[in-house]
Parts: C-alpha cells; structure tokens; sequence
C-alpha cells in the first residue's frame, strides 16, 4: 500500500502540480488538503510546495500561518508527524514558528530562478535519509524572499544541534557564503534548508519536488522527496520516525529568530 | 554656502489612490476571519518613509522631500502621498 | 446638479469617434444614440476590438487546417495534437498601458492573454514575452525594462505558469513607444473546449471574479466630466492593477466549471469589459441578452453606468450557465473566494440591453425577466458592436524613398572586406556577442519562474523552448520571433522573414510546427505609408505561411504605435508552437561532443541592411536586406525534421542574428567546446560569417552520419558543405576565398586571416553584454564586469 501524504494547498499555491507530479514519481499517494480544511484526513506525512500563499502579499507566508489548515499542520508536527516544507512552505513554517529563523528578501532585491547546487548536511535525518551521498545536489530555487536569516546565537545553536540540513554550494563543492556566486539569495553561511529541534518539520527554499526526471533537467530531488515518504510510512506504522527525538527535548535549540 | 544649514526629519506615508485596486488590502481583509477579527473594511497597504533634509530653512527643505516624494517615493499614476513633518529630535539612524 | 463647464468639441469626438462613425451608428440604431450606448460603440470600434482597418487585410490570411479547432475569431486558437490532447495559443499586444505604467502594463498583459488561453478551456502551461524597447543606454528606457521585466515575472510567478521564452531587443524606433507582445500556452483534453457563445436563450449571463472599479476607464472618462461635471481626476483612475493571486483562483475555477460541464460557454473580460463580453458572446451565438445593470459586483460606490459597462478591471468572467446549474457554479465560484452574480439573461431578439431598477435594487427578477419599473439605459444589435462593427478601406501608399532602394538580395555595392580596415574577424564576432541585441538574456529571465510545474525540459537561453506533456512521450516547443529590421526596409519581406525563422526555430529541434499566432504592431493606419506597411506584412505573413504549410490560427493588431514625430519599425511578431509526438527525439543547439563533423546547409546571399553586423559596422543603408526563397526554406525544413528523426542529428542551429559565425559561437559557447573550421567567403567575408540571410543550418554529426546527412540534404536540394570538426577549448574559422580581411589585408595578402578566439572569450562577452548595455549592477557578476566593447576599437555600438 503507498503512502499518503497530504500537500497544504492555499490560494495562490502554484506548485502543487509539481508536488503532485514528484509524489507519483516517488511512488506515493497525493491527498490535496485545503486551507480552510481542519482534518488531515489522515495522511502519513505532509508537504507543504511553493507558490504565492494568499498572493505573498505582505510578507510572504504571513497570512497563511492563520489559515485553519496550519493550525491542523501545528498539531499534526507537535504529535510527532513529518512535515516538509518547500519555498513558500518553508516561510509559512518560519512564520508559523514550526521551524527556526526566517526568510527575508533576497540580497539582490529581484525574484531569482535558477540552477543552484545543493549540499545535504547529515543523511541520518527523516529528510535526507534516501539521498544517495553527500554531493551536492542540482534543483532550481524559484523565489523573492529566500534570504536565510537568524541572529549568531540562533545560527550557532542550529549548526551545534545538527539542524542545518542543507545549505548552498559553488562550483567547486564548498559551502556558499552570502556573496559567493553559488548562493541566490544572501542566505547566511549558505543555509537553505533546516529542521525544528525535534527533527520532524524542516524548510527548504530549492525545488527537489521539480527535479525527479532527468528529462526536465534533473532528478536530484527525488532523494529528499523520498526520505519524507518514507519517514511519513514509517510514522503511520510505527508511530515515530528514526531520526527524531522524543517530541519536547532540545526544544531550546530550536529558537525562532 | 553661506547659511548655515539644519535638519529636518519627514515621514512621507503612500497610498493607493483611491479607486485603485490594492490586491494586498484585499488579501488582508479577507484572510481577517481567519483571526478571529470581524467589521474590518476597507484595508488599503501603503508603505512609510523617513528621513531626514539638511537644507536653510524648514521650506527648502519641504520643497526637497515634496520633490523626492512625488517622483520617486511615489507612483503620481497610482499612489497619492502625504508629507509629515517630525520632531527633528526624532530617530535619524 | 450645476451645469458642467461647457466642453468646445461633441462628446463623439471626445470619444475617438469621428463624425462618420456617428453617422455609421445613427444608420445601426435607427435614431441618435443616447451617451451609455456612444461610449459603448466607442470602445467596441475601437482599432483594438473591431479591427475596422486590419480586418479586410486579415481576411486573406490562411486560416485551414486539418487539426485546428479553433482559429481566427475565437479567445485563442487551438489545434489537436493527436490522443485527445489539444493545445491553445494566442499571443496578445500590451504596449500603451506598458508605456505608461511598466509594472501593471506588462503584468495585466500576462493576466488578459492567459485568460483567453483558460477561457477555452485550456490549462495554461507558459507564456513568452517579446519585449523591445529603445537605446538600453538611456534612463527611460531602463526605467520601462525594470518595469516591465519586473511585471511580466510579478504576474508570472506568482499565478504559476512558466516564462519560458521570448525576446528582449532594443532599437531607437521604440524609443517612445515600447513593445510588449505576451504569448500564452495551455493544453487541454479535447472534452473540455469551450467556446464563447451565448447560446440558449433563458440561461443565465454569471459573472464571476473580481469586482468591478473604476479601472481603464481612460478616454472614456470624458463622459464623466461631461455629464456629471467632476473634474477631479484622482477619481477616475486609468490604470489596470493586476492581480495575479486573484488570476490563480479565477484559473482553478474556470477549469473546474468546464470540466464538471456546468457552463454553456465562457469568456473573459478584456478590454471594453462588460460590453464586450456580453455583445461579442451574444453575436456569436446569434442570441441578445438583458444586462442587469444593479447585478454588477463593484468595487466601488456612485460608479456611473458607462463605467460599470466599459471598466476594464482585471481578474473578471463571464458565463452562460443554464438555470439548473446556477447553484452549483455559484458553489464553485465561492470555494475559490470569487464574487459571483447573476448579471442578465439570453434573449432571442439579437440586442444587448442594459437594464437598471429606479433605485438600483436590481432590473431582473428570479427568472430574468425585467421587473416592473426597470429603465432600459441602453439598447444596441449585438453585431452593430462586434461583427457588422464600421470597417474602413484604407489607403495604403508605399514610401517615395523606397523607389530608390535597392531590391532586396542586389546590394548596391558588394563589401569585399570587413567595413572597418584592419579589422580582425574575431573582435568583430566578440562586439556582436556582447552587442545588447545578442548578448545573454540571462539577467532578464532569471527573474522569471520557467520551471514552475514540472514541464520545462528547455528554458529560456538557448533557441526555442520545450515542454514535455506529462504522461505521453509527446512535447511541445514554442518560440516568437520578429524582425523589424528588415521589416522597416521592406515589410513584405520582414514579415516572410519572420515567420520563416520562427519555424525554423522550431524545426530545428525536431519538432513539427503546428499553426502560427501574430501580433502585428504597426503605425497609424490613417497614415498611406504606415497602412502600406501593414498591407505588406500581413502579404509576407500569408505567403510564408502557406509556403511553410502553416495555418494562422489567431492573433492580434496593434496600431497606432507612434510617439511624436516617431513611428516604431514594422514589427510583426510571431509566435509559433511545433509538437514532437515523441520528444526523446529532440536536438539542442550546443555542441555535444569532441569529434563531430559541423556541416553548414544552405548558402550564404548577398545583402546586409537589417543585420545586427550593419547595426554596429553601419553601412546598411547602402546595401539592401537578403532576399528569401520560401519554397528552399520549406525544403530546408523538411530535411533537418527528416534528419533529426532519423537520428542523424546531434545538434543544430539556424543562422539569423549576427550571422554565421554567431551561430557557431552559440553552438560552441553552450556546448563548452570549440571547433575547427574551414568556410568559403567568395570575395565578400562579411557577408559568409556575418550576413543574415536565412535559409542556413549549423548541423552537429557524428562523423559515421555524416555522409547519410550530407545524402539527405542533396536530396532535399540543398547545398551542403562539410567544414571541419568540434573539439578544443577554442573557435577556429579559416577563410577560403578571395576577400581578405585585417591583418592580411595589411600585409597585402589576398588570403584572408582565420578568426580564432577561446570559447571562454566568446562566453565572457556574450555574458557580460546585457548588463553592461543597461548599467545593472550584476550581482554576483558586478565584480566581473569588465568592458569586452575594449576589444574593439573603432568600432562603435549604433543605437
């Protein structure tokens, strides 16, 4: 039996379709849940794609965390269940405060679609548990307002707790620092993707549910797309997810900026 | 140069015109019950700008941001703006 | 009410309408008509909705093919590509509101074009925007390029559909008047087309989106200070917002409404809103319809009913709904959060009459009947505004210069050198590469989502676009081209030119084009000259079409494209879609591997007005354009579709701007490998490596192909040469001939210098030339941004 995961889908959600598209790719079940839905009916795992939430309008993602989706979403993470966040999901998760730090405009002021290279951090997480190895990872990024951003102590706790899971890389493989042309936004030390201190939401800014067939250009995405459904079977069957800790410890570490 | 010049802090508030569409308004105002919040109507988004003019007298310096405002801080075919003048011991970081 | 001031011209004029088109309306109506029903016709004869001066010349257009569904007179044109599929397609004009307000110009360009792709029932998959504009060195034009690139990826974006080609070309014509000519693509299950008539008399007129303000009221708002004395211009805003977020709900809607078949027919409001809706609706379903004026969602209060009926606010559907489905298209509407009404009823008597209760609580009743009490405020025939419209017979009259230029193909003189002495070949080809009109668009389409739902299998960059169709091995390329150029010297042959690269572009892939769509922006047609250019083009556009065997499927007309004292160069911009029914066939345009043999099909003509090398050497107006032969170029076609579906292709490239030697700097640049080569220039080098006369291939084999490709191309009729091979980390183009050029001239050789530069040059200049023409500061490239035009001295960027 596939698994079932459940993309939040608000208005203005665009890539939904490609949501769609990369869960069939990965063998899993799609189940659409709208945002004005309050039952998950019953999915396994959720993925929350890009887009424009109500428009972006004033800050992309803020009006969506009221939605009454998110709040199902909230519960849904606090009892334990993987959510994966992507572009525009991952600043409804910042806003929302399910995940650490935020996203602001990007360094160059200008909307940035392209090809980056993304490195995973750690393969022992619910996330990056099915990419093959750590090398870096070819997807697009598709956003305005993707410039990581978190104060010293907040970056230095989340790289201590292993909570940076992905971040940008150049060329030549090393890590994109804000200025380093491998990186698209200005993300600080080259994060574009991270966990919540238990382990099972994370945010990432690139694209890997548009990158899992080679035809359109790479399919590089499709370890992480399949780490969620593998991370949301186990959790249907077992009730936790390798990986994760006890729900409530190390809360600290996961300090919202 | 010979006058001595002082500063003068303005804030420059830009809405949209009215009969303008403001998508964000909108979005605002509809996504209100979602909070909770009723009889909240007629949200219109602008922005806010503040800075500061040396120039010889509280006029010139008038002049300057009514200049700034309606060609650059504001869009004339779809914003209307409204200078304010601040306390110039006002923040000027 | 006090009296206005009295206004000194009548209200017809004051509405564009001249004393013979209020005549012509007299004759329709039988009587004068009231001020409702002058603003009215004044926006449905308009050039924009009634073609009253294209519309004889559009006639003669080839409109037939044996897969269109839809062409010419319907939202877009739609044609079948086999298994139940269909694909729709329209590229539309936005260049006045561009000009005016870059952001929402362009923006409500992207919203207008992909609602018509949606109202046919099709869901729209991309767009592609052709943009020009004038000298990029000045601050207004970088001004409308930030403005408008920033709405084109505003709108774009955030509604979800791809951007995923286009142009982006500068020339001083535009100076005073931009371009902005959008494209929309969408594909639909053959079920699901939906055309926009108003069949059925008794069902119900719904509309459904945003509400209606004061939006676009533009000339119109005349009426208001004449009838109503309000002088305050703040109120009576012209400027379309658009509103992308909205755009995605009305999609999802829409589709949703014609998938579970509870619409009769669909259209969208564009300009002229409401009345153009309802009487273009009404005409082609031969029916009349009541419009409830009070029914109307506004947006704003004390709107006066010309402005309900002729707003032109975005986001906005009409639909013919049969009474039993009311309810659930009304549930529809309101899951996606769209206002929605029932604003009239489908009537048999052919007129469109707007209805008004005394105290505006609404003219109809439940069952669409006027309820008693209701003021008819207008009543006009549904074909008097849109198909029995006034059509003018212009007078077309052909320039008295052009009696002295010479034919196209007949140089005046033919350059036996490279113009400016001393000149090496090599300098030359980095000066086009990094010339603003060839140079990498990349810091333009990087703004632009073109991935945005998984199908994009070649972005914007390189050629045309291609998506894949999920599900079936089949994919779609589409591309727009337009060449003013040549256009402004010769129109006829402008317009052949475009078409016959726009096809190519296409063939080139792989793939079969399947129809053409235009947008034609010329000048005042009251003009003799500027009618005469029109006529022209529209000639070139259907003789290349028919010779190419290629259906126009619909299209639009711009005219009127004048600043003063200055008309744009003729641009008849033309889109093309191709089908590939097995896309694991497509080629690309870059060098894939070391050891290939390049072939060059096809034969260089003489003639190099209109060529970007004449843009930057000068000289071109002494020399007249390339001439084509439409019947080679099909051929041309016919062999590399052949060649590429028998495998023999590894990739290939057309010739067209900058020439030869540009395109084999394309092929090398993105292939991240050079080439040897060896090319016969006659006695004329600049025309061999730079002229653009089309009807020329780059062909990649591998070198076990070769022969068999050289064999198909004799076959076709075609000259075909085998120059050398790929490989190396530079561009190597010996000469063979008797012209010389540079440095041998110097030295009194007649054998000419080879032009010889690393790719990683030829990259560094074709990267850098955009931003540098335009003053951005590159970003991560800003450091880099060294002057490549340093390359070349003497030779000065024109334009």
């Amino acid at each position: 039996m596939s698994v079932r995961i459940g993309i939040v889908l608000f208005p203005g959600y665009n890539r939904d379709i490609d949501a769609v598209n990369a869960l069939q790719v990965a063998g899993a079940e799609a189940q659409i849940l709208w945002h004005e839905d309050t039952d998950l009916a019953g999915v396994a795992g959720i993925l929350i794609p890009g887009g424009f939430a109500y428009g972006d309008y004033i800050r992309a993602g803020v009006i969506a965390r009221f939605s009454p989706v998110m709040r199902a979403v909230a519960d849904f993470a606090a009892r334990g269940g993987p959510v994966l966040g992507i572009c525009n999901g991952f600043q409804v998760l910042a806003e929302a405060g399910l995940v650490p730090g935020a996203l602001l405009r990007n360094r160059g002021l200008r909307f940035v679609c392209k090809e980056v290279a993304l490195l995973p951090e750690h393969l022992d997480t619910p996330f990056t548990r099915e990419i093959a190895g750590r090398r870096p990872l070819r997807m697009p990024v598709a956003h305005g307002e993707g410039c990581y951003y978190a104060d010293d102590a907040t970056l230095d706790a989340l790289e201590a707790d292993g909570a940076v899971l992905w971040r940008y890389a150049n060329d030549d493989g090393s890590v994109a620092g804000p200025d380093d042309a491998g990186n698209p936004n200005g993300s600080l030390r080259g994060i574009a993707g991270v966990r919540n201190a238990v382990g099972n939401v994370a945010g990432l800014m690139p694209h890997p549910e548009t990158a899992v067939e080679a035809i359109i250009g790479s399919e590089d995405g499709l370890g992480i797309v399949r780490s969620l459904v593998v991370s949301a079977g186990e959790w249907s069957t077992t009730g936790r997810i390798k990986y994760t800790r006890p729900a409530g410890a190390g809360a600290a570490a996961g300090v919202s900026a | 140069m010979s006058t001595p010049a002082s500063q003068y802090r303005f804030a420059v508030n830009v809405t949209p015109k009215p009969g303008i569409l403001d998508p964000q308004g909108r979005a605002v105002e509809k996504s209100l019950p979602h909070l909770g919040i009723r009889g909240v109507t007629g949200v219109r988004v602008g922005r806010r700008v503040e800075l500061t003019v040396e120039a010889a007298d509280a006029a010139a310096a008038r002049a300057v941001v009514d200049k700034l405002a309606g060609e650059m801080l504001s869009n004339p075919l779809m914003e209307l703006f409204v200078v304010e003048a601040l306390d110039p011991a006002g923040p000027a970081a | 009410m006090t009296a206005p001031t009295p206004i000194q011209v009548p209200l017809h004029r004051a509405l564009g309408l001249t004393d013979e088109e209020l005549d012509a309306i007299r004759g329709k109506l039988s009587r004068d008509p009231n001020d409702l029903e002058l603003a009215m016709f004044s926006v449905m004869w308009s050039e924009h909705c009634s073609y009253k001066s294209s519309r004889p010349l559009l006639k003669t257009l080839p409109t037939k093919g044996k897969d269109v569904l839809a062409g010419i007179g319907e939202q877009a044109g739609v044609v079948s590509i086999g298994d139940g599929l269909a694909v729709a397609f329209k590229i539309e004009s936005h260049n006045h509101p561009s000009a005016v307000e870059p952001y929402q110009g362009a923006a409500t360009g992207v919203g207008g074009i992909l609602r018509d792709i949606f109202a046919m029932g099709a869901r729209p998959i991309a767009v592609l925007d052709a943009l020009r504009f004038g000298n990029p060195s000045d601050a207004r034009t970088r001004h409308l390029v930030d403005g408008v690139v920033r709405g084109v990826g505003g709108y774009g974006n955030c509604v979800g559909v791809p951007t995923v080609g286009g142009e982006l070309v500068f020339d001083p014509s535009y100076q005073g008047n931009p371009l902005v000519n959008v494209m929309a693509i969408g594909l639909l299950e053959d079920g699901m087309l939906t055309r926009a008539s108003a069949d059925g008399p008794g069902n119900l007129v719904v509309l459904y989106g945003s509400a209606t303000g004061r939006d676009g009221i533009g000339g119109a708002s005349v009426l208001a200070s004449a009838t109503f004395g309000d002088q305050d211009p703040s109120k009576r805003p012209s400027v379309q917002v658009g509103d992308p977020f909205a755009e995605k709900l009305l999609i999802e809607a829409t589709l949703e409404l014609i998938s579970r078949k509870l619409v009769v027919s669909i259209q969208d409001l564009g300009a002229a809103g409401i009345t153009c809706a309802t009487c273009e609706t009404a005409d082609r379903g031969g029916t009349g319809m009541l419009v409830d004026l009070d029914a109307i969602p506004r947006r704003e209060p004390g709107m006066a009913p010309f402005e309900v009926m002729i707003s032109e606010s975005q986001e906005r559907m009409v639909a013919i709904v049969e009474p039993g489905q009311w309810e659930a298209v009304r549930d529809v509407c309101l899951r996606w959060e769209l206002p929605v009404a029932i604003i009239g009823r489908v009537t048999t008597d052919g007129d469109i009459v707007v209805l008004t209760a005394p105290n505006g609580s609404g003219a109809l009743d439940a069952d669409g009947h006027p309820v008693a009490g209701a003021v008819e405020l207008a009543r006009i025939p549904a074909p008097a505004l849109t198909s029995e419209a006034i059509v003018f017979n212009r007078l077309a009259t052909p320039p008295a210069k052009r009696r002295n230029a010479p034919a196209p193909g007949a140089p005046a003189e033919t350059p036996d050198s490279l113009p400016m002495r001393g000149q090496d070949p090599g300098a030359v080809l980095l000066a086009l590469l990094g010339s603003p009109n060839l140079s990498s668009r990349r810091q333009v389409y990087e703004q632009y989502d073109h991935n945005v739902q998984a199908n994009t299998v070649a972005g914007p960059g390189r050629g045309a676009a291609v998506l894949r169709i999920k599900g079936t091995t089949k994919g779609l390329v589409a591309t727009t081209d337009g060449n003013a150029p040549v256009s402004a010297i010769d129109p006829w042959l402008g317009a052949a030119f475009s078409v016959a690269e726009a096809a190519r572009n296409v063939s080139i892939t792989g793939a079969r084009p399947l129809g053409v769509t235009n947008c034609l922006n010329y000048g005042d047609p009251t003009r003799p000259e500027a009618f005469w250019a029109l006529a022209e083009g529209v000639r070139g556009l259907s003789d290349a079409c028919i010779a190419l065997g290629l259906p126009v499927t619909g299209g639009n007309v711009s005219l009127y494209n004048e600043a003063p004292g200055s008309a744009i160069a003729p641009t008849p911009e033309i889109g093309i879609v191709g089908l590939f029914d097995d896309i694991a066939i497509r080629r690309g345009p870059a060098f894939t591997a070391d050891g290939n043999t390049v072939l060059l099909v096809g034969e260089a003509g003489p003639g190099l007005a209109g060529s970007e090398y004449a843009r930057l050497a000068g000289g071109g107006d002494v020399d007249g354009p390339p001439s084509i032969d439409l019947a080679l170029e099909a051929k041309l076609q016919e062999f590399i579709r052949e060649a590429i579906g028998r495998g023999l292709v590894e990739a290939c490239q057309d010739v067209s701007g900058g020439g030869f030697a540009v395109a084999v700097a394309e092929m090398a640049m993105w292939g991240g490998r050079g080439a040897t080569l060896r090319l016969g220039v006659g006695d004329s080098p600049a025309i061999a490596l730079f002229g653009e006369s089309p009807s020329r291939l780059v062909v990649e084999v591998a070198p076990r192909h070769a022969p068999a490709c050289e064999l198909l191309a004799r076959h076709y009729g075609l000259p075909v040469h085998a120059l050398g091979a790929t490989g190396g980390d530079t561009l190597r183009i010996e000469l063979a001939g008797e012209g010389a050029t540079g440095a041998a001239e110097e030295r009194g050789s007649r054998i000419a210098d080879a032009l010889d530069v690393p790719v990683a040059s030829l990259r560094h200049a074709w990267e850098h030339g955009l931003p540098r023409a335009l003053g951005w500061e590159g970003g991560d490239d800003a450091s880099d941004a060294r002057a490549d035009g340093a390359a070349l001295p003497g030779l000065e960027v024109a334009g």
